[in-house]
């Protein structure tokens, strides 16, 4: 049974396609045969995060026009068995994407057996963004501990409950995971971000994991490797943490304060 | 961190919690919008093509708000007719010198 989850949060910049890549990645390398999507149409990205950019032959475009196969546009990642990524077109824009391709496409993807399917949202809650979720079974809220993605959330989980292909059947909802990003508890502790709780309390969707702040996040990206893959790095372990928990394991939320400081260390920094 | 943070009393405005408040109340308003009844933009839309037989009004001219109070919902219609409208039925050309916002309540 393929289930197909989307990243998305209506706010630019907050770590969809981050995020994206290490949960493909942290599903593929669980044994889950996964592919990730690149919705972006125009300003696609997803290649360079993963990557694979240099291996971008056919495109999302080409697949729902029909031009080339999904055996030709699928990139199958070198580092991780079971992981496929189909990258967006980057000469064309959003409008080159209807329900019906895009529904052709998720057949197409149902057949080959995939486990997974990962839909990198574009930023906005235009066309892409509900093309993006439009399929979707479950839904990964992707937000910044700052007031303006937190309201662009809040948004997205209304168009989510009412434009989805759920919603609109009258199927049961979509499953909502709250993932906050770019967590920094030191300064959750001086009063200067909104904490955890204030986020899930304000938008009302279970927590799905905390991904703190790190500069590693930065490397992987440079390195075109998905942070998951760095297990000595503290993002990557929250997003394996995300991964146990989207599949059901119960597991207690880390990274929500500061590392216990020394005496000396707190008197000195 | 260093000696001097460490000596100082922690409690500084806190603008976490004011992105807090902030958040709750914005949030609040825009699901009241969101999850209103489903009549209400094709409501806005009859009563502004009734007005717009009489006076050439724009989309955003006229307001349509449901807010719910303790035990009741107020419907609430803020018009704005703008100055020296001309009233296509020429009947009654004393209203032409119709002002600028008429606020009407239904309750």
């Amino acid at each position: 049974m393929t289930k197909t989850i989307v990243v998305t949060s209506g706010k630019g910049g907050v770590g969809k396609t981050t995020t994206s890549a290490s949960i493909a990645t942290g599903l593929a390398s669980r044994g889950f045969k996964t592919v990730v999507i690149d919705f972006d149409v125009g300003l696609r990205n997803l290649d360079l995060i993963m990557g694979c950019e240099r291996r971008v032959v056919y495109d999302l475009v080409n697949l729902v026009n029909q031009e080339a196969s999904l055996h030709q546009t699928l990139i199958k990642d070198k580092r991780v068995e079971n992981l496929y990524i189909l990258p967006a077109s980057q000469t064309r824009d959003k409008d080159a994407l209807t329900i019906e391709g895009i529904a052709r496409v998720m057949h197409k993807l149902k057949k080959s057996e995939f486990d997974y399917i990962i839909c990198d949202s574009p930023a906005g809650i235009e066309k892409g963004a509900k093309m993006a979720l439009y399929f979707a079974d479950e839904a990964i809220i992707t937000t910044n501990p700052e007031v303006s993605s937190v309201r662009d959330s809040d948004r997205i989980l209304g168009i989510l409950q009412s434009e989805s292909r759920r919603a609109k059947m009258n199927d049961d909802p979509v499953k909502e995971h709250l993932l906050i990003t770019r967590y920094n508890p030191g300064r959750v502790q001086e009063g200067q971000m909104l904490s955890v709780d204030d986020i899930v309390e304000l938008l009302a969707i279970p927590l799905l994991g905390i991904i703190p702040e790190s500069p590693t996040v930065l490397d992987s990206s440079n390195a075109g490797k998905p942070v998951i893959l760095d297990q000595t790095s503290l993002a990557g372990q929250a997003y394996s943490d995300a991964i146990d928990r989207l599949l059901g394991e119960s597991k207690p939320h880390r990274f929500m304060e500061i590392e216990k400081k020394g005496f000396l260390k707190r008197l000195f920094g | 961190m260093g000696i001097f943070s460490f000596f100082r009393s922690r409690q500084e405005p806190r603008s976490a919690s004011l992105a807090k408040e902030r958040l709750q109340v914005l949030i609040a308003h825009e699901r009241s919008d969101r999850d209103g009844p489903d009549y209400l933009p094709m409501l806005k839309q009859d009563i502004l093509d009734v007005i717009k037989k009489y006076v050439a009004i724009g989309e955003d001219q006229v307001v349509v708000q449901l807010d719910s109070q303790e035990n009741c919902d107020v419907l609430e219609l803020n018009i704005t007719l703008p100055d020296g409208t001309e009233i296509s039925p020429k009947d009654d050309p004393k209203q032409s010198a119709a002002k600028t916002a008429k606020k009407s309540r239904v309750t």
